[in-house]
């Protein structure tokens, strides 16, 4: 049975430069092309990678769906669930444990009233704990979009939510 | 001051611009490589240095570009490891965003030396601002000639596109790399055959560390014999260490190998000290992957010699009572630290990242996550303290990378040194159920005693 879908596109410059990252590869792997492409995938369809985003995906690379979905499923950047519009993701590995990560993740959790995992009711806020993001020296910190945000505090955090609320409507 | 050689200009204004860089001397050892030497000249200026992997295996460089299967007529590839992931260490990072064009040169030279035409920059997803940085640096070196077609008009062709990664710390290993850059999961392969006769799409691979190809330029610069004369032994040149946890002042620095360990520690000049005015208790001295070491290890080894920040000064003593340099992530434990908890947010990040191929691996890190939880947690039974070395000693040498061996060491070494921290928790789990158990109430050893 073939599943009915609105279909989506990329945009023309993003295809434009799809073509471009192909050319990197020598003829016949472009399936190289697979991660550029669906951390493209994921920015421009709504954060997230839905099982369509990944049939346009293969259908574009020319492969099998599976051959997406595995990869996809591998790697923990990419969401395979909706997410709210600003994604915070928390350090929680040791060397950030040491300097208060778990103060943040509750601080979080409480302000935000949701869970690790979830996404606030408003779907502003999705938070995520994720592992070593290679910013131990300025630790605790967080991933929100292409950004890292260091050195963070319970007190300056308060600041940090109002900041992203006004940036992510 | 220490010698820097790769971070030396690093505050010049402008120097992640090509027009800076090139005005303070880049790129003179591109024009000294393709002009006047041979691709085997290189390499053996690379030998002559003595220089080791900066990525935490410390194998030679010039010796594993000496494996490369030079018979074989398919392409040639270099890979940058930039997937800079190992708890501890954000050193290439560092690099990468303040002076992109030092990698960007020693890409050059590297890659001709190696006679690809073709080469990766392989770097974490999560570094995402970091790349149009190295992408504006590349478009730069094409500009001025030192990428494209007949670069500087020596006929030497070479192209360097950036990859990104999805976030997986395994794919730091290079043949999980390998795997990634071509667009699958990121498993290990078996090994033989290895990438330097099978790798990239089947073709002759070297894969290094960015810290370890950015310092290439340096090596032809000043001559291999004169870079050898710096740092210790076999430890030849400088490293850059990246200093975090309970310390004054984290951050990157660039040492010259064989600073003492206490200097490093304490000086201001580099970490300055354990924060608060607290005592010291534990150190990871190169990434969460290597042996822990107890405050009475750390400044001296075993045998009382001073201890000293290079490759045979950290692993003196072996795993008894020594560790490893590793990646150079140097990750310090003040007085208050649960190094249970500890040992479980590294056990959890093992677990976590294994690929699954491996039972031994993927099964094991999991019931290491699982007992070191209880025990954290109040509900530890006094067998679990050997079942978890009984796990660890399991998972060691089973596995087709070295992941598995990554994930048994921490908690074997925790568990040698930090047993009572273990039974304690067994002991009294009222008191740990609060998770700053220690900071309220520090757990002070006989090891921490001794040395303040």
């Amino acid at each position: 049975m073939e599943t009915e879908y609105k279909k989506i596109q990329f945009s023309e410059s993003t295809l434009a430069l799809v073509q471009r990252i192909i050319k990197r590869y020598p003829e016949g792997r472009h399936k190289s092309a697979l991660l550029p492409i669906l951390h493209l995938a994921q920015a421009e369809f709504g954060g997230w990678l839905s099982p369509q985003t990944m049939d346009y995906v293969a259908s574009i690379l020319n492969i099998k769906p599976i051959e997406v979905y595995e990869v996809a499923s591998f790697y923990t950047m990419f969401n395979l669930e909706p997410v709210g519009k600003c994604v915070l993701e928390v350090c929680r590995t040791g060397p950030c444990w040491l300097r208060g990560a778990d103060d943040i993740i509750q601080y979080l959790e409480n302000k935000l009233g949701i869970k690790e995992g979830e996404t606030t009711a408003d779907g502003m806020f999705t938070l995520k704990v994720v592992e070593c993001l290679a910013s131990c020296g300025t630790a605790p910190m967080m991933q929100v979009g292409n950004n890292y945000i260091e050195n963070l505090s319970c007190e300056n955090m308060d600041g940090v939510l109002d900041k992203l609320r006004q940036t992510h409507q | 001051m220490g010698k820097k050689l790769l971070l030396d200009k690093i505050h010049i204004p402008g120097i992640n611009t090509f027009e800076v860089y090139r005005k303070q001397g880049g790129y003179a050892a591109v024009e000294k490589a393709l002009k006047s030497m041979t691709p085997d000249e290189v390499m053996e200026e690379v030998k002559k240095a003595g220089l080791r992997g900066r990525g935490g295996a410390g194998f030679p460089t010039g010796m594993k570009w000496s494996f490369l299967d030079r018979k074989s007529e398919k392409p040639r590839y270099l890979v940058c490891n930039a997937d800079e992931s190992e708890p501890g260490t954000f050193k290439d990072r560092y690099l990468m965003e303040h002076t992109p064009h030092t990698l960007i040169e020693g890409m050059i030279v590297s890659s001709f030396a190696l006679g690809a035409n073709t080469s990766y920059i392989y770097m974490r997803g999560e570094f995402r601002w970091i790349f149009p940085i190295l992408e504006k640096a590349i478009d730069e070196a094409y500009a001025a000639g030192f990428l494209g077609k007949n670069i500087l008009g020596t006929g030497y062709n070479l192209d360097i596109y950036v990859q990104p990664g999805g976030g997986a710390y395994i794919c730091g290993e290079e043949t999980a790399l390998i795997e990634s850059l071509e667009g699958k999961r990121g498993n290990p392969r078996l090994k033989p055959p290895f990438p330097a006769i099978h790798g990239l799409y089947g073709c002759p691979t070297v894969v290094n560390n960015v810290e370890s190809i950015a310092t290439v330029p340096v090596i032809l610069n000043m001559g291999g014999e004169e870079y050898a004369k710096i740092g210790i032994g076999r430890s030849t040149g400088t490293k850059l260490i990246s200093a975090c946890g309970h310390i004054n002042k984290p951050g990157v620095y660039e040492i010259e190998l064989g600073l003492p360990v206490e200097e490093f520690l304490y000086s201001d000049e580099y970490c300055g000290g354990v924060w608060k005015g607290r005592k010291l208790k534990a150190l990871v001295a190169g990434g969460s992957s290597v042996p822990i070491l107890p405050a009475n290890l750390i400044t001296k080894t075993a045998a009382g010699e001073p201890r000293l920040m290079s490759y045979e000064s950290l692993s003196d003593g072996g795993f008894a009572t020594g560790t490893m340099l590793g990646s150079g992530g140097f990750i310090v434990m003040d007085e208050t630290t649960c190094i249970v908890r500890n040992l479980w947010t590294f056990t959890r990040f093992y677990h976590h990242e294994s690929c699954g191929q491996c039972s031994p691996c993927r099964e094991g890190t999991g019931w290491m996550e699982k007992v070191l939880h209880r025990i954290e947690h109040g509900h530890g039974r006094m067998h679990d303290i050997d079942l978890l070395v009984d796990v660890a000693k399991k998972i060691e040498g089973n596995t087709i990378c070295p992941l598995g061996d990554a994930a048994a060491w921490p908690v074997a070494s925790a568990i040698r040194h930090f047993r009572e921290d273990f039974e304690y928790h067994i002991k009294y789990p009222e008191k740990v159920k609060d998770p700053k158990h220690f900071e309220k109430e520090p757990l002070i050893s006989q090891k921490t005693a001794e040395v303040v």
